[in-house]
């Protein structure tokens, strides 16, 4: 009950700083430097979001269709050649920090948001690849005779049998990578990418203690009650008794 | 026995080999007036005359088709290593042979083909060692032969016409400052949240009111997005720094080292404590009987039979805390707070891409190392039978 009152107000919070975000300028009002703006105004907050979600979701749909391919790719018997080679290339290109990654793609890809989507993709990819691999190696042997026995094919076996099987481990590397993504997406506006993370950036530059403090309780939020959900959809999925 | 043809070949290696060959097909270096423009690409065989590329191309080409036979993974070790060292050979020709007569200003870099290269044969080394699954101190070995041989590369100066080392070498004093300063942000990080996190943890696995409260707690913490950490403590900080007797005088301001350090402390924590409460929970409920059975004490449980075993889980949390670290240790450079991403972002203001490599390459070096480091100190406490089930 509690938990689902904190969600509304942090919901009602976040929409209303999006929104209306001129309701809180007595709030921010101290902390912003004499003439400074307090409340950001060089772009609406709205579109900023929107943008940023944007961009995540876009990055975030390839990276699942992506990975979750090489991950079939790997698990069958033509591609399991690949499947050590693959596992260590999650693994190890997880340890490349998400900054890192974005800065090296701009000397190649130019400012903007086009290595900002390039790098929220390469780097969504690799969780989502890993779990992926991990919950179609992983499943249980006698589902599998099962599903053999009563005669379905490959194609049928992945669709109807594997991939659900393996689904909550997929969802849940599906969650890392988003929430990866909503964090790296606003050090994106760095590299001149249209996010929230210019909100952020904007203060620290002119040492706008109000903005920054708007920007992160904006991303902030978005991050807490986007993880929560995709937690929560995991959770009904689990609990649901399809799977 | 006779082995059919197709079954000879490693499938990762025909398929290296294959983009290897396109790769060096695309420049290898590039040539630019000055540090800001664009440069010219320029192919491998084409960046010095008479023949002096030659040894490093046949190394490279020798190399990626050594890493066909699928039997040999040692023979697929030597070439990837071979194919490295042809790498850095053509580089240190092709670096000399362009800039001679091209001007004061005239930057050299590795381009596009290089990076492919550089690539693929680490991915064939990674290969090769999987086939071979060395065992923990031969792992720690080769990490020690890697990060020397790489050390001997860059302190030889055979690469010091590249651009990334001339910007190095113009301001090496505050490049080994920022790397000192990354270091301690990183570790410094890490062992605070560990004298937080070990005690946490261990008071939550035996509480499990303490647990239910906590753990959402450092979920909630860890999915707020880096800037906006960094962000949210400079108010905090420069509060505590003006209303607190004596902590401005200790270096506790806004901006700068403290607020970077404390969201690194943050993040640290639910690795550290979430993982300290798994693996005191994964000791097999055998042991935890006989221990008791034994007639030990809970605090002698703790430290001769829960803690052992779970070692393994606890160690796992530390490679993610300080892998994490490394890397989030780099947004300290946008408010002031030191470390390689001072720059990466300078780098970024100013359009100089060797700037942002200097900035970034270290800090990625840094993760992998660390990263393959705590791999090998985890596999080191795992119980025998258990190291190599993967």
């Amino acid at each position: 009950m509690t938990a689902a009152a904190l969600r509304v107000a942090m919901l009602a919070v976040l929409l209303a700083l999006v929104i209306r975000p001129h309701w809180f300028e007595p709030v921010f009002a101290p902390l912003a430097p004499a003439g400074g703006p307090v409340i950001y105004d060089r772009a609406s907050l709205l579109s900023l979001s929107l943008n940023h979600l944007g961009l995540v979701l876009a990055a975030s749909v390839t990276a699942t269709l992506v990975a979750v391919g090489l991950a079939v790719l790997v698990t069958r018997p033509a591609g399991a050649a690949f499947r050590p080679l693959a596992r260590s290339v999650a693994n190890m290109g997880q340890t490349f920090p998400p900054v890192a990654v974005l800065a090296l793609a701009v000397p190649s890809l130019g400012f903007g948001s086009g290595p900002t989507l390039v790098a929220l993709f390469l780097y969504g990819l690799l969780p989502i690849l890993e779990n992926a691999i991990t919950g179609l190696t992983n499943l249980p042997r006698a589902t599998m005779e099962a599903a053999r026995g009563i005669g379905l094919s490959r194609g049928q076996r992945l669709m109807r049998v594997e991939i659900p099987l393996a689904l909550p481990v997929i969802l849940t590397g599906i969650r890392l990578s988003v929430v990866i993504a909503l964090g790296t997406a606003t050090i994106g506006s760095t590299v001149a990418a249209r996010t929230l993370g210019e909100v952020i950036i904007a203060g620290l530059l002119t040492s706008n203690t109000a903005l920054v403090l708007q920007g992160g309780l904006i991303v902030g939020l978005f991050a807490v009650l986007i993880h929560d959900a995709m937690l929560q959809i995991e959770t009904r999925l689990l609990r649901g008794g399809r799977i | 026995m006779r082995v059919p043809w197709h079954r000879a070949f490693s499938a990762p290696g025909v398929l290296f080999a294959g983009l290897g060959f396109a790769a060096l097909l695309a420049p290898f270096m590039t040539i630019a007036a000055n540090r800001i423009v664009a440069g010219d690409g320029i192919r491998a065989w084409d960046m010095a005359p008479d023949y002096a590329t030659w040894p490093g191309l046949a190394a490279v080409l020798v190399g990626l088709l050594l890493g066909l036979p699928e039997r040999l993974a040692l023979v697929r070790l030597g070439g990837a290593v071979q194919g490295l060292c042809g790498l850095v050979l053509l580089l240190s020709i092709g670096g000399p042979a362009l800039l001679e007569g091209a001007g004061t200003n005239a930057r050299v870099s590795p381009a596009l083909g290089f990076w492919c290269l550089l690539g693929i044969f680490l991915l064939l080394v990674a290969d090769a060692l999987v086939r071979m699954a060395p065992g923990p101190p031969a792992r720690a070995g080769l990490l020690a032969l890697a990060v020397g041989a790489l050390a001997a590369v860059l302190g030889s100066g055979v690469l010091s016409d590249l651009s990334v080392l001339q910007e190095y070498a113009s301001r090496r004093e505050a490049f080994l400052a920022a790397a000192w300063r990354h270091l301690g942000l990183a570790f410094g990080s890490l062992a605070l949240a560990a004298v937080i996190g070990f005690p946490l943890g261990i008071l939550c696995h035996r509480a499990a009111n303490l647990r239910a409260a906590t753990l959402p707690v450092l979920s909630f913490l860890q999915t707020i997005p880096s800037l906006a950490m960094f962000g949210l403590m400079i108010p905090v900080l420069s509060w505590v720094g003006r209303t607190v007797p004596g902590a401005e005088a200790a270096g506790i301001a806004g901006i700068g080292f403290a607020p970077a350090f404390l969201a690194l402390v943050l993040y640290a924590l639910l690795p550290i404590v979430g993982n300290t409460v798994a693996g005191l929970a994964a000791t097999p409920p055998a042991a935890r009987e006989a221990a008791r059975g034994m007639g030990m004490t809970p605090g002698q449980r703790l430290w001769r039979v829960e803690l052992p075993l779970g070692l393994p889980v606890i160690l796992t949390g530390l490679r993610i805390v300080l892998v994490q670290n490394i890397g989030l240790a780099v947004i300290a450079g946008l408010i002031g707070g030191g470390g390689f991403g001072t720059f990466v972002f300078q780098g970024l203001n100013q359009t100089a891409t060797d700037l942002i490599l200097l900035g970034a390459l270290p800090t990625v070096a840094l993760a992998l190392t660390a990263a393959l480091f705590m791999d090998i100190l985890v596999d080191l406490t795992r119980p025998a039978q258990e190291a190599r089930h993967d």
